[in-house]
């Protein structure tokens, strides 16, 4: 090809040659502010080489100090932490998926009718998810005391709006023409709902709350940290006493736990709704 | 039968958690009456008439978010946190999942090394990484986004794999064909088709973020969460509503604008 014909191929598919001078420029200008805010936050958090140097050192001997993962002598102390954790989990989604039941069928277009108030329903649902459970937690530690029963709560509260949605969502997808058939046949709205959709919607409700349970595990081992009951309190204190070997086997002890569950938790799913 | 079964199953269940957590009747009946009087104190006492008044007089809304500059600084600061939080979590991601995708053939120690070390970053909570983060860094914003971003990187680097290894594979032996190495073949034949999902993970892990972001501060790892679990603290009712409230908003304005760039994002990748 001569020089000419490639001019001519240029004039012709210009962004087939790279990108063009203005294209070029947004890019350098992007990577130029994308640079400035990176050093501005950086500056902002007070992120220094030395900092993140001496914390990488504070890290390592905190890891040296790990090992090896001891349980100290409190053996009795944080099977029960575990345990609580887990009733904490339980109990909480137990009651979530109850409470969250009539609150789906409240948000399903197919059941009420009314717009304004699903709509407002829906969006209370939604500004509850912007709420961590930490939170929740905090807030009934203060109202009802230390202990589990606030991480109950926590979790139940946390859950019930979640949850609603969920089961909402399951509700509006459900085959219609078995609650038209009761319909027909003069059966009333209850015993629409109860024979029409609820033995539809049930296995997806139950999956979800399952899913949950497993979610909730997770969470419930640290709602201890503000006190909430549960293995996190453990943890939070031997941290703050630097026993570094025994925080490190209630770590391992933690992830066990929450492995042994999802285990359990997919094979009493895969039994109760058959597998998906 | 087998639905008997299950039903004692579960009520058993519910016994013994409920006497483990102290979930009893007369703890109920105590804690309660305490979590109405607790929540309608939280309630800002507004007043219709004076409801667009200035800061000094009670009952209206400015008087309510009478510290809305510091709260916004500090909202702001959450944010900024889960952003960088999210960005080096899903930078070491994308640094893991190429040797932890499967259909790569990255060597054996490789693949299990990073398979387990995002395991391990992804099963461990934010706040137990936070904790010991705040032994090491000090107290501070440092602290919570190296928390958040570590267990971000576990996460996301699991879906990254997941994502790379649904690729189209074509691509790939083209490149190693045609003489290219392995870094050549992952940069050229590989990112390019995973970008979308992968831009789509992390804004979502974003939308994660700014939650974690907004309560790691209880164990004094910076953003929003310190001054929220001061209130809370030191009971000062009226300013927990006033927060909770500028979280809930935050959160619901970001997850719609995050929403709406994924989408772009994605058909612009297309």
């Amino acid at each position: 090809m001569t020089p000419v014909e490639i001019a001519s191929w240029q004039a012709r598919v210009p962004r087939a040659f790279g990108p063009s001078p203005r294209g070029r420029a947004m890019r350098v200008l992007g990577g130029v502010a994308f640079l400035a805010w990176l050093v501005g936050t950086l500056w902002w958090f007070d992120v220094s080489p030395a900092r993140m140097w001496n914390g990488l050192n504070g890290l390592l001997v905190i890891t040296r100090l790990m090992i090896p993962p001891s349980p100290g002598e409190q053996w009795v102390e944080i099977l029960h932490g575990l345990a609580e954790s887990l009733a904490m989990a339980f109990l909480g989604t137990f009651i979530a998926a109850v409470i969250a039941v009539p609150l789906g069928f409240m948000g399903a277009n197919n059941v009420v009718t009314n717009t304004l108030f699903r709509f407002s329903l829906r969006r209370f649902f939604d500004g509850f998810r912007g709420v961590d459970q930490l939170i929740w937690a905090l807030a009934y530690v203060r109202a009802v005391g230390l202990g589990p029963l606030a991480g109950v709560l926590a979790i139940a509260t946390a859950d019930i709006a979640v949850l609603a949605k969920l089961y909402a969502e399951a509700i509006e997808n459900a085959e219609k023409k078995q609650a038209e058939g009761i319909a027909a046949a003069g059966g009333s709205p209850t015993l629409i709902m109860r024979f029409g959709i609820l033995p539809q919607v049930a296995p997806i409700m139950l999956g979800h709350a399952l899913y949950f349970f497993e979610s909730n595990t997770r969470s419930a081992t640290i709602l201890g940290v503000v006190g909430a009951g549960g293995i996190g309190l453990q943890i939070a204190e031997r941290i703050r006493v630097r026993h570094w070997d025994e925080v490190a086997f209630i770590i391992i002890l933690m992830v066990l736990m929450v492995a042994a569950i999802d285990w359990l938790s997919g094979k009493v799913r895969r039994r109760l709704i058959g597998v998906r | 039968m087998a639905t008997l079964i299950g039903l004692v199953v579960l009520a058993a269940c519910l016994l013994l958690a409920a006497r483990t957590s102290e979930f009893y009747p007369s703890s109920l009946a105590a804690g309660v009456p305490r979590i109405g009087e607790y929540f309608s104190r939280i309630a800002p006492s507004l007043e219709w008439s004076k409801l667009f008044a200035s800061v000094d007089t009670e009952g209206s809304l400015a008087f309510w978010f009478y510290r809305l500059d510091a709260w916004g600084l500090l909202l702001f600061e959450t944010a900024q946190m889960a952003a960088l939080a999210t960005l080096s979590g899903a930078a070491v991601a994308l640094l893991l999942a190429f040797p932890a995708a499967k259909n790569l053939g990255a060597p054996a120690w490789a693949y299990q090394l990073s398979r387990r070390f995002l395991e391990a970053t992804r099963t461990v909570p934010e706040i137990v990484f936070a904790l010991i983060f705040v032994w090491a860094f000090g107290v501070g914003a440092l602290a919570g986004i190296l928390a958040i971003a570590i267990h971000t990187g576990g996460a996301l680097g699991k879906l990254f794999a997941d994502a790379m290894e649904n690729v189209e594979m074509r691509p790939w032996d083209g490149v190693r064909a045609s003489g290219g190495t392995w870094f050549e073949a992952c940069r050229f034949a590989i990112l390019p088709a995973a970008l979308p999902d992968l831009l789509s993970y992390a804004m979502l892990r974003f939308e994660i973020n700014l939650r974690s972001a907004s309560v790691i501060g209880f164990v004094g790892a910076g953003g929003i969460g310190e001054e929220l679990y001061k209130v809370i603290s030191f009971n000062y009712y009226e300013e927990i509503s006033a927060i909770i409230l500028l979280i809930i908003l935050s959160v619901m304005a970001i997850d719609l604008t995050s929403e709406r760039l994924r989408r772009r994002a994605i058909e612009a990748a297309a």
